[in-house]
């Protein structure tokens, strides 16, 4: 009993040194945003006895409602974002671009502080819908970011927009469905590219570029991968390639060898799979070991555009692809831009492609919220924030200068300026565990050469 | 003839429909599936090395859960955080090791201090669950000990995730294991003959244990009637003590076989396994350790070969999606037909 007592102790030392010590990677700490500032009201009280009494109450005649801010309160904004399990490398690059986005703003909207928090989402519809609850529940938030996964995104939108009148922009949802016509509800908005660009480029680049004839999709049940590696093959087969295969794995899968085993029987050139960083490292680290797919070329999207990815994958994915945004083309404040995101946050890249259509998401709400109208603001500095005409606002951002592009909000809430281009990784960003930074091939750029 | 007809209900015949028509789908698309020679035999080697090696570690999970049942007719739930507690404790040996260099040069030794790591972290971890957890609520109503499982299972996640961060950390490829062995025309990896020849030697020195020594002769003994092992002079304390450590070193070593197969680790990994090893032990018959072994082999092969035998010989598109629907479905079938498990004993007779 007594060698166990001690042999236990021993064995809970360890587990906590080796936490501490080197090789666990420390959970990156929550940045509050810049700290309040205290809010001074703009104009002066009128002290001439002789004016007439204070003006009536403001009376909120918005029909989604008003959002009151005390003369000392922040401005809330919300986020809905993936920060922790697998694919907490997305949430929190789009947090980290947003929060860069307010200081740049000077950490205040309209005299008053802006308090940016929110919810962890989960990259489920589950956890879009427990995130979407609580923040509705809030009811001091004025816009949302979010969310990040296109699934998250069709749970939450019926809780946010629907129930609770609040606006939300996204960037990173990427499925076409989110903003088909047909299906798109008022008040979700987009920085982010819709997929059917996407596809149709990775399909252009495949056939065009890379002379493969065979190609094989796998997509993990979720809104976004289907809709991509739908849109994918819709586009090769229109080139003339043939799709030897249209599988599906489990979010939470582990053994793909199964899968690709199959998949190898219809011997494909080329797998695209647009899936997200658990699934698919599992994917790349497997491949090579199943009869058939030694030489199989993989391709990637969005969702594994990260170095998470190349660690889970391993030394397979050297000379892998991925389809993504162009970071080449974003413009002139882009670099100014990751150098402060690797200077504020320590880290040796930035960790997915969707950091700059955050920081425009949130410039877009601040830009709205100063459109005069939008706004009411009390002579004690109180503000009335009207939660529909915040939404048109929203809606009405034309040609605005943002890092991603010129942004210009279609009425069913496509506001992107899409460029996407597709990139490969070579043996120096695995060793490094970067993911690259000059796109191997850009619609209208050059033609690809192979390393 | 009239006696089976007074003794079948309405219920029965609705199961007998329904899993008849299941076998039915089963053998019709399976049928289809060989008929059209999609596959070759290579392929279905490959199908069937996969699913044993999957299922061993399963099974060998599932011993833990069928164990603990047998001795306090309890479910651990908690047991999937004591599978992932050892392979993440000891991912960070291996990735240091991994990066020097040291894990290739000799990967014996390696993985020998490597599983010695894991295991000796899950025992700790099952028996402090069973001093702290369950000890004290051990004359407690049957739900008790239950929820208190489960609030252990979440608790040990969120400690785990707190202790090593949230994102996932990735084991280091080890060259030898990745290596072929061919034999003729089908190959098999190194690192799936590891998996399936430690499952083995683990489920068939338990089994020598349990049936040949005295300990496992009290195990046996407390497993069926606890007051009476007392009253023979059997320490039942002592006994549920040493359940636990069994279990939570063989799912150690489970978690850490896992993640050589699978490389990726992280404080939700257990979740899954847990609960298809918890069905793999229902499937043999909950309470008894053979039936354990059986069903996590039966839930692997059904995994793998399962979407590919009959699923795609039904005409169905993209297969893997529904394996875990396949796999639960098998459960059912084999619940209709057999209650108790495939090697189960039904409980009144286990009582009389």
């Amino acid at each position: 009993m007594r060698t166990f007592k001690i042999v236990s102790l021993v064995l809970l030392a360890s587990m906590f040194l080796s936490a501490c010590g080197g090789g666990a990677t420390p959970v990156p700490p929550t940045q509050a945003p810049a700290p309040a500032a205290p809010t001074a009201a703009p104009t002066a009280k009128p002290p001439e006895p002789t004016k007439p009494p204070a003006p009536a109450k403001f009376e909120c005649k918005d029909k989604l409602g008003c959002v009151d801010i005390g003369p000392s309160d922040p401005v809330h904004i919300a986020y809905a974002f993936v920060t922790s399990g697998d694919n907490s490398t997305l949430g929190l690059d789009t947090k980290y671009g947003a929060e860069l986005a307010i200081d740049d703003a000077g950490g205040k909207v309209l005299g008053h502080a802006i308090k940016f928090d929110g919810q962890d989402a989960g990259c489920s519809a589950e956890g879009g819908q427990a995130a979407a609850t609580k923040i509705a529940a809030d009811n001091t938030v004025v816009a949302v970011i979010g969310t990040n996964c296109s699934s998250e995104a069709r749970a939450a939108i019926p809780i946010l927009l629907t129930q609770a009148g609040l606006s939300m922009i996204s960037p990173s949802n990427t499925a076409p469905d989110l903003t088909d016509p047909a299906k798109h509800v008022a008040g979700y908005f987009r920085t982010a590219h819709n997929d059917k660009v996407q596809g149709a480029v990775a399909a252009d680049f495949v056939f065009n570029q890379l002379k493969f004839k065979k190609a094989a999709t796998i997509h993990d049940g979720s809104i976004y991968a289907q809709g991509l590696a739908n849109v994918f093959a819709d586009s090769f087969k229109k080139y003339g390639g043939t799709i030897t295969a249209q599988e599906a794995v489990n979010v939470g899968d582990k053994d793909m060898k199964p899968v690709l085993t199959r998949i190898a029987t219809g011997k494909p050139d080329l797998i695209y799979y647009p899936i997200f960083i658990a699934e698919g490292g599992f994917i790349a680290a497997q491949i090579r070991d199943v009869p058939g797919m030694e030489k199989t070329v993989m391709m990637g999207a969005d969702g594994i555009f990260s170095p998470d990815f190349l660690k889970a994958g391993g030394k397979n994915v050297v000379g892998m692809f991925w389809s993504s945004p162009n970071f080449s083309a974003f413009g002139s404040g882009y670099q100014a831009l990751v150098d402060k995101y690797l200077k504020k946050y320590n880290v040796k890249g930035t960790l997915a492609p969707f950091h700059a259509h955050s920081y425009d998401a949130l410039n877009m709400v601040l830009a709205a919220l100063q459109k005069p109208g939008v706004v009411v603001t009390d002579p004690d500095g109180t503000l009335h924030v009207q939660k529909q005409a915040l939404r048109d606002a929203i809606g009405a951002t034309k040609d605005f200068k943002g890092i991603t592009g010129n942004i210009t909000c279609s009425p069913d809430g496509d506001c992107a300026d899409p460029k996407i281009a597709v990139y490969q990784a070579s043996a120096d960003d695995f060793a490094k565990l970067e993911m690259p930074k000059t796109p191997a091939w850009f619609p209208g750029g050059p033609d690809y050469k192979a390393p | 003839m009239r006696r089976f007809f007074e003794r079948t209900s309405l219920t029965d015949i609705v199961m007998f429909v329904i899993g008849g028509s299941l076998v039915a789908l089963v053998i019709i698309g399976s049928a289809a599936t060989l008929i059209s020679g999609k596959y070759g035999s290579r392929e279905w080697f490959n199908f069937i090395v996969y699913g044993v090696a999957l299922g061993g570690i399963y099974a060998v999970i599932a011993i833990g859960y069928t164990m603990v049942y047998g001795i306090l007719r309890m479910i651990n739930f908690a047991h999937s955080e004591v599978f992932m507690s050892g392979p993440l404790t000891a991912y960070f040996l291996a990735d240091a090791w991994g990066r020097s260099g040291f894990l290739d040069q000799n990967p014996v030794l390696g993985l020998l201090v490597i599983f010695a790591l894991a295991m000796a972290v899950s025992t700790m971890v099952a028996v402090l669950l069973e001093r702290i957890a369950y000890r004290p609520l051990r004359f407690a109503p049957r739900l008790v000990p239950l929820i208190t499982a489960i609030g252990a299972s979440f608790f040990l996640q969120y400690f785990f995730r707190g202790l090593y961060g949230a994102n996932i950390k990735v084991y280091p490829e080890m060259a030898v294991l990745k290596t072929n062995v061919q034999l003729g025309a089908y190959s098999i990896q190194y690192v799936q003959i590891l998996v399936i020849v430690a499952a083995a030697i683990m489920m068939g020195g338990l089994q020598l244990f349990i049936q040949n020594t005295r300990t496992g002769k009290a195990m046996r003994a407390v497993s069926e009637d606890k007051q009476t092992a007392a009253l023979m002079g059997i320490d039942v304390d002592q006994i549920i003590v040493i359940t636990f450590i069994i279990g939570g070193a063989l799912a150690g070593a489970a978690g850490v076989l896992y993640a050589l197969m699978f490389k990726q680790v992280g404080f939700l990994m257990g979740f899954i396994p847990g609960i298809k090893a918890f069905t793999a032990a229902v499937l043999g018959g909950i309470g008894n350790v053979p039936g354990a072994m059986v069903g996590g082999l039966f839930l692997g092969l059904a995994e793998s070969v399962g979407p590919n035998l009959f699923l795609d010989g039904l005409g169905i598109p993209a297969p893997y999606q529904l394996k875990d629907a396949i796999a639960f479905t098998m459960l059912v079938l084999v619940l209709i037909f057999r209650p108790t498990g495939i090697l189960g004993e039904t409980l009144a007779q286990k009582k009389a």
